[in-house]
C-alpha cells in the first residue's frame, strides 16, 4: 500500500473549475461507453457562477466507506489506494454512501451496486479532458506545495516583477 | 445513434401525454413540426399555437458547444412570423437523456403549472407559488422542492406570465431563449417552467472516431478562432464598431458614442468581470460574469455580452457600466429579451425627447437619453406591465408605435416587429439587406451579414448586386448551424465549414451526410420558414422592410459614417438581387419549381394560392 504521501488522487482546483461537466462525460464514456453524467464517478457542483468544483474519491486513509460496509463488499487497493467494489457482494444498501463525507461513492443508476473513482488505471480521463486544466492527478503533498508557491507568489508580486527587469 | 426517435407531446388542456417516434432535431425540424401541427393564421397566444422544445442531433453528447443545446420554436407574438431561438447551458441535454428529441406543448392549462419530466414520468405540477418569481428563483425553488440538485429547469419570469411580447425563457441562470417572445407564448399556456431529469444514456454511432473528432474540436477551441470569446468577450465589439461609425447610439440617432471607452469590453473586464465560466461540455468558456463592486448598484451581477450592453448602454445614451449591468440583471430577472428591452426603452426615450410622449404618460419619469435611473425604472415597469408606460412598451416597439400613433413609428427600430440588434444598418448595408429578409425579423444571427461589412470585404455604405448571394450563403449556413444547434461563438472552429459539420453529424448519428446535402438542407429550411411566414401572411416583399431612421435619417455627426443612410432605390436593387438568387418571385415568394427542387412539394399549395391571388390582384 502506498503511504498517504504517495497516493495519487484526482484533485479539483475551485479557482479554475467552471462547472462545465466535461469530466463527467469523459468518465462515463471511459467506464460505460456512453455519455451519461449520472454514470460518472466524478461529479461537478455549480453552487453559483462563482463557485464551481468537481469532486471525486479522495482515497482516504482507513476509508469510512470500507469500514461501513457490513457485507465486506468494499476494499482498498494495496497498490493504488482506490476503493474496489465487489459487485457480487454489494447489495446497494448505501451505508458507504452515508459514510462518505464527499459524495464520492454513489449508487449506480442501473446496476444495484455502488461505484466510485478507479483512477482509470493511472490515467484518469477526467484529468485528460478537462479544458480548464482544473483537475490534477496528484498527491496531497504536491497540492499543498502548489498552494504554498501560489500564496508566496501572490504575496511578493511586486518583488517578482522587479526581478524581471 | 444519438437520436432517441421519440417526441413527447404534452397537451396542457387535457394533461394528456402522447409519445411519438421517428423525428429528427434542430430548428429545421422544429419549424417543420410546428407547421404540421398548426393551422394557418393561428394566434400566437391561442392554445392552438404549438410550443416546441427541441434538441439537436448532437445534444447530450460530449460535442463541445453543441452537446449542451436546445431550441424553442413557436409562432412569435412579436413578429407574427415563425419564431425560433436557441440556448445552451445545461438544460438541453437533460431532455435528450430523459429519452426525448423534442417536447411539443399544445393547449392551455387552467392554472399556472410547471412540467416535471422525470425520464418516462411526466407530470404537470401546480406553479401558483412560483408566480412572479424570476427564472433563476424558479429554478432554485423547483430543484429544492423536487429534492434533486441536478434537475435542470427552463422557466419564464413575470414578463412572460404577463404576456410581455419580448418575454424570454431562461435556463441555468443566464442562458436565454431570447428573441421573438417565446416566453410570452409559454406564459399564454400558463406554463411557468419545464423541469427535467434524464438518467438515460446518449450514445453515438461511431464512438472512437467521434471521440477523436471531439478531441480535435476541443484543441481548436483553445486556438485563435475563439480568442475573442475567451478574452474580452463580445463586448470587444464596442470600440470596433464605434471606430467604424456602426455603434448605434441614442436610438439610432448617432452612429458613434462619446462614452464608448467607458462602456468598452476593455473597461468592463478590468473593472467588473469577476469570473469567466462556461456551459456544459464546452472547452471555450465565454460567460463573462460581471459584479458591481461599489456604488448605488453594488452587488448587481449579470452575464454581459455585447448585444445587451449595447442596447441598455449606447442605444439609451447610458455610459455607466454599473447601471448597464443592473439593467441586464433586471431583464433576466423579469425574463425579457436583453436586446429588445434596450431598444424598446431607447424608443421610449426618443419619443420623450421629441415630445411624442410626456410626463403624463411616463408618470413623471424623466426618460431622457443617458438617464440611467430612468432606464432601470422603465425596465422594471415593462417587465411587470406597470402603468401606461410599462403596459404600452411591453408590446414591443412596433405595437407601441401603433398605440401611440403620430410620429412614434419614426422611433420604432424593428423589422417585422423584432427589435434591431447592435449594428447601425446605415453604415453596414449588407447587414441592412440581411436583417430585412430574415424570417424571424431583425437578426444578426440569421445570416451574419454584418461580417463582410465589418471586415471590409465590401463597400459597406451601399447595396449593390452581389449582396443577395452573400446574404443567402450566410443564411443557409446559419440554418445548418441552428439545426445542429452549434453555438455560433464556436462557428470558427469548424475550419472546414460544412464538411466538418457533416462529419460531426455522421459520426454521432450514423446517418451518412455530405457538405452538399447540408447546404441543401440549409436552403430547404430557409424556404420552409419563408413559406410558413407566407401562410401566416407575413412572408413577402412588403414585409422585408427597414426602420424609418435607417432609410430617412442620415448619420448626423462628424465621423467616417457621416451622411450615411440606406437609399430606398439601392435597397430595392438588393431585394431584387436576393430574391433572384433565391429563385423566388419579384414579390419574394418561393416558386413552385424551387420548392419541388428542394423536396418541399407539400408546400407548393401554400405559395400557389399566394402567387395566384397576386396575379388576380393585378
Amino acid at each position: 500500500m502506498p503511504t498517504i504521501h504517495e497516493k495519487k488522487f484526482v484533485s479539483g482546483d475551485p479557482s479554475k473549475c467552471i462547472g462545465c461537466c466535461v469530466c463527467e462525460y469523459a468518465c462515463s464514456m471511459k467506464h460505460e461507453n456512453t455519455y451519461n453524467p449520472t454514470k460518472s464517478r466524478i461529479r461537478a457542483v455549480r453552487l453559483n457562477s462563482f463557485v464551481n468544483l468537481a469532486v471525486a474519491c479522495r482515497l482516504c486513509e482507513d476509508p469510512p466507506c470500507v469500514a461501513a460496509c457490513p457485507r465486506d463488499a468494499l476494499s482498498q487497493s494495496e497498490e493504488t489506494g482506490v476503493i474496489i467494489v465487489d459487485e457480487d457482494k454489494c447489495n446497494g444498501c448505501g451505508w458507504c454512501v452515508e459514510a462518505c463525507d464527499y459524495g464520492a461513492i454513489q449508487l449506480h443508476p442501473e446496476k444495484k451496486v455502488v461505484f466510485t473513482c478507479d483512477l482509470c488505471d493511472g490515467e484518469p480521463q477526467c484529468v485528460e479532458w478537462c479544458p480548464e486544466e482544473a483537475l490534477d492527478f496528484t498527491t496531497k503533498d504536491i497540492v499543498s506545495q502548489k498552494a504554498r508557491i501560489t500564496a508566496v507568489k501572490k504575496l511578493f508580486q511586486e518583488a517578482l516583477k522587479s526581478e524581471k527587469k | 445513434m444519438s437520436y432517441n426517435k421519440r417526441i413527447l407531446y404534452v397537451d396542457l388542456t387535457t394533461g394528456k401525454m402522447k409519445l411519438a417516434k421517428e423525428y429528427i432535431g434542430g430548428i429545421g425540424l422544429g419549424m417543420k413540426l410546428w407547421l404540421d401541427h398548426s393551422k394557418a393564421g393561428v394566434d400566437p397566444f391561442s392554445p392552438e399555437n404549438p410550443l416546441l422544445f427541441i434538441t439537436g442531433p448532437l445534444t447530450g453528447t460530449m460535442a463541445p458547444s453543441a452537446g449542451n443545446s436546445y431550441a424553442v420554436v413557436s409562432k412569435s407574438p412579436l413578429t407574427m412570423t415563425i419564431g425560433e431561438a436557441k440556448a445552451h447551458g445545461f438544460f438541453g441535454p437533460e431532455i435528450k437523456r430523459a429519452g426525448y428529441d423534442a417536447i411539443i406543448f399544445t393547449g392551455k392549462s387552467e392554472k399556472l403549472v410547471y412540467a416535471w419530466i422525470d425520464d418516462d414520468s411526466v407530470q404537470l405540477l401546480d406553479a401558483e407559488h412560483l408566480r412572479g418569481k424570476s427564472p433563476a428563483e424558479t429554478d432554485e425553488t423547483i430543484r429544492e422542492e423536487l429534492g434533486d440538485f441536478y434537475i435542470r429547469v427552463s422557466a419564464i419570469g413575470e414578463a412572460g406570465e404577463k404576456l410581455c411580447r419580448i418575454g424570454c425563457i431562461i435556463n441555468d441562470e443566464y442562458r436565454a431563449i431570447g428573441r421573438g417572445g417565446m416566453g410570452a407564448v409559454m406564459g399564454s399556456k400558463n406554463l411557468k417552467a419545464v423541469a427535467v431529469r434524464g438518467t438515460k444514456d446518449v450514445n453515438v454511432a461511431n464512438v472512437e472516431e467521434f471521440k477523436e473528432f471531439v478531441r480535435m474540436i476541443y484543441e481548436r477551441m483553445k486556438g485563435p478562432a475563439t480568442r475573442k470569446y475567451r478574452t474580452l468577450g463580445t463586448p470587444e465589439n464596442v470600440l470596433v464598431l464605434n471606430a467604424l461609425a456602426a455603434l448605434a447610439t441614442r436610438n439610432f440617432t448617432n452612429a458613434t458614442f462619446e462614452g464608448a471607452e467607458r462602456v468598452s469590453g476593455e473597461y468592463l473586464n478590468e473593472h467588473y468581470v469577476k469570473k469567466i465560466i462556461g456551459c456544459a461540455t464546452c472547452g471555450m468558456r465565454c460567460d463573462h460574469i460581471a459584479l458591481v463592486p461599489e456604488g448605488e448598484y453594488k452587488g448587481s451581477t449579470s452575464r454581459v455580452e455585447f448585444e445587451c450592453l449595447w442596447s441598455c448602454g449606447p442605444l439609451c445614451g447610458v455610459d455607466r457600466l454599473d447601471a448597464i449591468i443592473e439593467a441586464i440583471r433586471l431583464a433576466d430577472y423579469y425574463g425579457m429579451d436583453g436586446i429588445s428591452i434596450g431598444v424598446v426603452v431607447a424608443m421610449a426615450m426618443d419619443c420623450y425627447e421629441h415630445g411624442v410622449i410626456t410626463d403624463k404618460e411616463t408618470d413623471g419619469l424623466k426618460l431622457n437619453f443617458g438617464n440611467h435611473e430612468a432606464l432601470v425604472e422603465a425596465i422594471k415597469r415593462i417587465g411587470t406591465r406597470t402603468g401606461w408606460l410599462g403596459d404600452t412598451f411591453a408590446e414591443g416597439t412596433k405595437r407601441a408605435a401603433e398605440i401611440i400613433g403620430g410620429d412614434a413609428y419614426k422611433y420604432a427600430n424593428h423589422i417585422k416587429g423584432m427589435e434591431l440588434p447592435g449594428y447601425d444598418l446605415r453604415t453596414l448595408q449588407t447587414a441592412a439587406l440581411g436583417f430585412s429578409v430574415s424570417f424571424r425579423g431583425a437578426c444578426h444571427l440569421r445570416s451574419g451579414a454584418y461580417s463582410p461589412d465589418v471586415k471590409g470585404k465590401v463597400d459597406r455604405f451601399k447595396i449593390e448586386p452581389g449582396r443577395g448571394k452573400i446574404v443567402l450563403e450566410g443564411e443557409d449556413l446559419y440554418n445548418v448551424v441552428d439545426s445542429l444547434i452549434l453555438c455560433k461563438f464556436s462557428r470558427g472552429v469548424m475550419y472546414d465549414g460544412l464538411k466538418d459539420m457533416a462529419k460531426y453529424y455522421e459520426l454521432a448519428t450514423g446517418i451518412p451526410m455530405t457538405d452538399k446535402e447540408l447546404e441543401i438542407a440549409g436552403e430547404r429550411i430557409n424556404n420552409l420558414a419563408r413559406v410558413i411566414n407566407i401562410r401566416e401572411g407575413k412572408g413577402t416583399r412588403a414585409d422585408d422592410t427597414l426602420p424609418w431612421k435607417i432609410l430617412n435619417f442620415p448619420v448626423p455627426e462628424e465621423c467616417v459614417g457621416k451622411g450615411a443612410y440606406v437609399k430606398q432605390k439601392e435597397f430595392d436593387i438588393g431585394l431584387d438581387d436576393y430574391y433572384s438568387v433565391r429563385g423566388w418571385t419579384k414579390d419574394g415568394i418561393p416558386t413552385p419549381e424551387k420548392l419541388k427542387e428542394l423536396g418541399l412539394d407539400d408546400l407548393v399549395k401554400i405559395v400557389k394560392k399566394k402567387i395566384g391571388s397576386k396575379k388576380k390582384g393585378k
